[in-house]
């Protein structure tokens, strides 16, 4: 069998307690993709041994009727989870020898159902930036590019990547504005945030705290109800995981969507929203139409700002949690005379461009004289934002938008470069969903016209992705959406 | 509102960051475009509006005030850049 990496994770489940395939062929099938696909600088580090003693462990369980409901699965860990005794550097200089004592929940949980870890993915530095460009390891490298190298979006660039070129089965990945959805998009996988809350935040090292949420991205909306399952759940180590009840996602999958109202927000459809990214959107709506939803128009009226609201919100948050980089408990030290220079030698050495760049906005919003003007006012603007949602969820059942407004761009495009504000709107359609803590997937659509795929984006109410599967499913179905 | 050099230069201080001399005018004229792009918020009438801190409406447990764990100085000092006895090494602070 050449194709194990083929397989999604529902499909590998079934043939490994069937026992036609074995843990270690598969994890092994895996392997030898990363070393064909290195080029697309998906993995920081590779704990390749260490996956294929794991997958020794899982043989011997499926053997002796043991096994656990993730038992064998190979999947890689975006370098933003604390990994006990494995290198986790968030893609930054300031930490890249920096060795975890203690596991993140999330990745914790993932082990205890008997997943196995390939190794680190590659991110944008701390998940700051949305084209994996701003990696302190260099971009990750889109799959899907012909001539030209495309960026494979960000934050979770090598996760997307990765997962697309079947370098794992599938990968984590966390989203404070889109850093799950749009890598998806761009790579042509699936991918969701679930509700602020689902998931532990413990271990994952932090961006923007009211923010960040992790998630799985997959081959499919299957594998991705497969792995919230064993990803969410409550956590006493994080005072805001959720203690709501987690379902089983597996099933929603399959479910009819007779009767289900969808919801399309009119101030996403912009003068200048991308005429194929606009057709597709439609098909979409026609697709979930087809299987018995109701298509119902929605207005979004704060969506204008959203963007300035999560540019305040989330480097403020940022400056904050960063300040525990100064080069005395862990991570790169560089000295100077006396403690504050050693904190400012440290620090402007150990983080890059865009992470200074958002520290220092974060640092002005939150100086005296200006709280009020900036951060009040964006906390302020984001309960609208919310209220809009809430509103609007009176009259449908679930959101359907575009994930990103392009295509995968090249990288080291100009435009996006020259002004951080250009790379900042391709988050147009997805940050507000982080302010108001919402579940969404991204799932992919079809291609463009220069083959590059397109992702839709599917937004749920508070705590019910158990809507985004049931739709997210028919729609994939619709889609017919043929992997890399 | 917008910035100039000696306020850039502050707030680098506050953030224990430094910025170069010759990055001084490039990093005003970034600062001034992205602070002029979120000024947009500034049209929006937000009186009474409550702010939102949170999306978590759960309310916070209590738990038994013991100690859950201990004796794990070593994994806490594993990633030191400058250790002694036990302890963290930084620059003398005290004359």
């Amino acid at each position: 069998m050449s194709n194990l990496t083929d397989l999604t994770i529902s499909e590998s489940l079934a043939k490994l307690r069937k026992k036609e395939i074995s843990p270690v062929e598969l994890a092994t099938a895996y392997i030898e993709k990363m070393s064909e696909n290195n080029k697309y600088n998906a993995y920081i580090t590779q704990t390749t041994e260490q996956a294929l003693e794991q997958a020794k462990a899982s043989e011997k369980r499926y053997t002796d009727g043991t096994n656990r409901p993730l038992e064998g699965i190979a999947l890689g860990i975006k370098d933003l989870f604390c990994t006990k005794n494995v290198r986790t550097t968030a893609c930054s200089h300031i930490i890249d020898n920096f060795v975890p004592q203690y596991e993140s929940t999330v990745t914790q949980n993932l082990l205890n159902d008997g997943a196995l870890f390939l190794g680190k993915l590659n991110l944008d530095e701390f998940a700051m930036g949305g084209s994996n460009e701003t990696s302190y390891f260099g971009p990750v490298v889109n799959p899907w590019s012909r001539e030209t190298k495309l960026v494979a979006g960000g934050s979770s660039g090598g996760s997307a990547a990765a997962v697309a070129a079947k370098m794992c089965a599938a990968a984590t990945g966390t989203d404070t504005g889109g850093s799950i959805r749009q890598p998806s998009a761009f790579c042509g996988v699936t991918g969701i945030k679930p509700t602020y809350g689902r998931c532990s935040r413990y271990g994952i090292i932090a961006f923007a705290s009211s923010l960040d949420q992790a998630g799985p991205i997959c081959k499919d909306v299957t594998d991705c109800a497969l792995m919230l399952n064993s990803m969410a759940g409550y956590d006493a180590k994080d005072s805001t995981s959720s203690k709501v009840t987690v379902p089983d996602f597996t099933s929603f999958i399959g479910q009819d969507i007779k009767g289900l109202k969808v919801g399309i927000p009119e101030e996403y459809r912009s003068d200048g929203l991308n005429a194929e990214v606009s057709a597709y959107w439609d098909k979409a709506a026609e697709i979930l139409k087809a299987q018995g939803a109701e298509i119902v128009h929605i207005n979004l009226p704060h969506t204008k700002y959203a963007l300035p609201t999560y540019y305040v919100i989330a480097p403020a948050e940022a400056s904050s949690n960063l300040a525990r980089y100064d080069g005395v408990r862990y991570g790169n030290r560089v000295s100077g005379n006396g403690l504050d220079e050693l904190y400012i030698n440290t620090r402007t050495e150990g983080f890059g461009k865009e992470v200074k760049r958002r520290i220092l906005i974060g640092t002005y919003v939150l100086s005296a004289g200006y709280y009020d003007a900036y951060y009040l006012k964006a906390q302020k603007v984001r309960r609208l934002i919310k209220n809009d949602f809430d509103e609007a969820f009176k009259k449908c059942d679930v959101i359907l938008t575009p994930t990103s407004p392009i295509e995968p761009f090249a990288i080291g495009d100009k435009k996006m470069l020259e002004n951080p504000i250009n790379m900042y709107l391709n988050d147009v359609f997805t940050v507000s969903v982080n302010l108001a803590g919402l579940p969404a997937m991204s799932l992919p659509i079809g291609l463009s016209k220069n083959g590059l795929p397109l992702g839709m984006q599917l937004i749920g109410k508070s705590f019910d992705e158990a809507t985004i599967f049931k739709a997210g499913y028919q729609l994939e179905r619709g889609a017919n959406f043929v992997r890399m | 509102m917008a910035v100039d050099n000696d306020t850039v230069r502050r707030i680098a201080f506050l953030a224990r960051l430094k910025v170069e001399q010759d990055k001084l005018e490039e990093t005003k004229e970034e600062f001034n475009k992205i602070l002029a792009w979120v000024e947009e918020l500034g049209e929006v009438n937000t009186d009474n509006v409550e702010p939102l801190v949170s999306v978590n409406n759960e309310t916070l447990t209590l738990r038994q005030d013991e100690v859950l764990s201990g004796h794990i100085s070593e994994e806490i000092l594993a990633n030191a850049p400058a250790k002694e006895y036990g302890y963290f090494v930084v620059p003398k602070v005290v004359e």
